[in-house]
């Protein structure tokens, strides 16, 4: 390999080894999901920021099973429909937590929960004035991508397909286009089903993949969150290697030179 | 002034002695300070200060934590 020296990315200054984003929502128990996020290898999970249950406040949590000392928590705004929601659930997980590097989602119905922009890019600006850093899950539109970056998203994370769908990244176009025209990280958001897909998501040229429901519910987690490793840094090393040319008919491998 | 406040907390009315501080409030439910986060009156309370913030008679407040979430 040519490559020398450890194939990092950084995201507002901060740099991480894994690509791979790993959610912490609909597992059986949290044993299960931490086993999921050993196996994943990720660096970073994103989480919720929610009421705590005041009838019984002895109820296990997620951090005394995921150590947030270990793990970068990623506080998600998961469930807000507004920027002004968004934005309040974002100070208190920041309150909470004692971090700035957020994921903002403001999302427009809950048939597709597909992102509302308007709104997205309204809590964008507001969040980076107040000293937030928000990595924002967005539409697969590189103007708008370039319309965050402008705001002061320090990562766009567009979807490839509704969230929870695993269709898979639809639209490998807007996705290469964003990845060219972005100056901060990428990463697929949403929509990943299996290994393959988040291959291709790093074959397009994006830092990273964001995902949940593909290893949450498949039928052995912790299996599909180590598929999901390799997968995540094979498609990142098929992109680095730069592939072949595509040709319309057949080229043989073995010379055609002395045959008998 | 009464003995007691009543408050709304997470969206249910509580009870707490009148005098009481926010960090009496999340003591008395039972929770670690530190694993949470408090909105009072829609204002985010610094975890620093939840001490020093005394309640009054109707006051919201919200208490959350990370839960899983993808």
């Amino acid at each position: 390999m040519t490559e020398t020296t450890a194939d990092t990315w950084t995201v507002a200054g901060r740099t991480f080894t894994s690509r791979l984003i790993v959610g912490t929502g609909k597992y059986k128990d949290f044993e299960q999901n931490a086993a999921a996020v050993a196996a994943s290898g990720a660096e970073i999970v994103t989480v919720a920021v929610r009421r705590v249950n005041v009838s019984d406040p002895k109820a296990p949590m997620l951090t005394d099973y995921i150590d947030p000392k270990k793990i970068t928590y990623l506080p998600n705004t998961a469930g807000c429909f507004t920027a002004d929601d968004a934005i309040r659930t974002l100070r208190l997980a920041r309150e909470a937590g004692g971090w700035d590097l957020v994921k903002l989602e403001v999302l427009g119905e809950a048939r597709t929960l597909y992102p509302d922009m308007r709104e997205t890019l309204k809590a964008t600006e507001v969040l980076a004035k107040e000293g937030f850093l928000p990595m924002v899950y967005c539409v697969d539109d590189p103007i708008a991508a370039r319309q965050l970056e402008e705001a002061g998203a320090v990562a766009i994370m567009p979807l490839g397909a509704p969230i929870g769908s695993g269709l898979g990244i639809q639209n490998k176009v807007t996705v290469r286009l964003i990845v060219e025209g972005a100056k901060v990280p990428v990463l697929v958001d949403a929509g990943v089903g299996t290994a393959s897909e988040a291959a291709v998501a790093m074959e397009l040229g994006c830092d990273g993949v964001l995902m949940n429901t593909a290893i949450a519910e498949a039928k052995d987690p912790i299996r599909m969150a180590r598929a999901m490793k390799l997968a995540v840094e094979a498609g990142r090393d098929a992109y680095l290697a730069g592939r072949m040319q595509t040709r319309r008919y057949a080229d043989p491998s073995s010379p055609l030179a002395g045959l008998i | 002034m009464a003995d007691e406040l009543l408050l709304t907390v997470n969206g249910e009315m509580r009870r707490i002695a009148a005098g009481s501080t926010i960090a009496d409030l999340v003591a008395s439910l039972g929770l670690d300070p530190r694993k949470v986060a408090v909105e009072h009156n829609a204002q985010i309370a610094p975890r620093s200060t939840l001490g020093d913030v005394a309640l009054d008679d109707g006051d919201v407040l919200e208490i959350v934590h990370f839960v899983g979430g993808g």
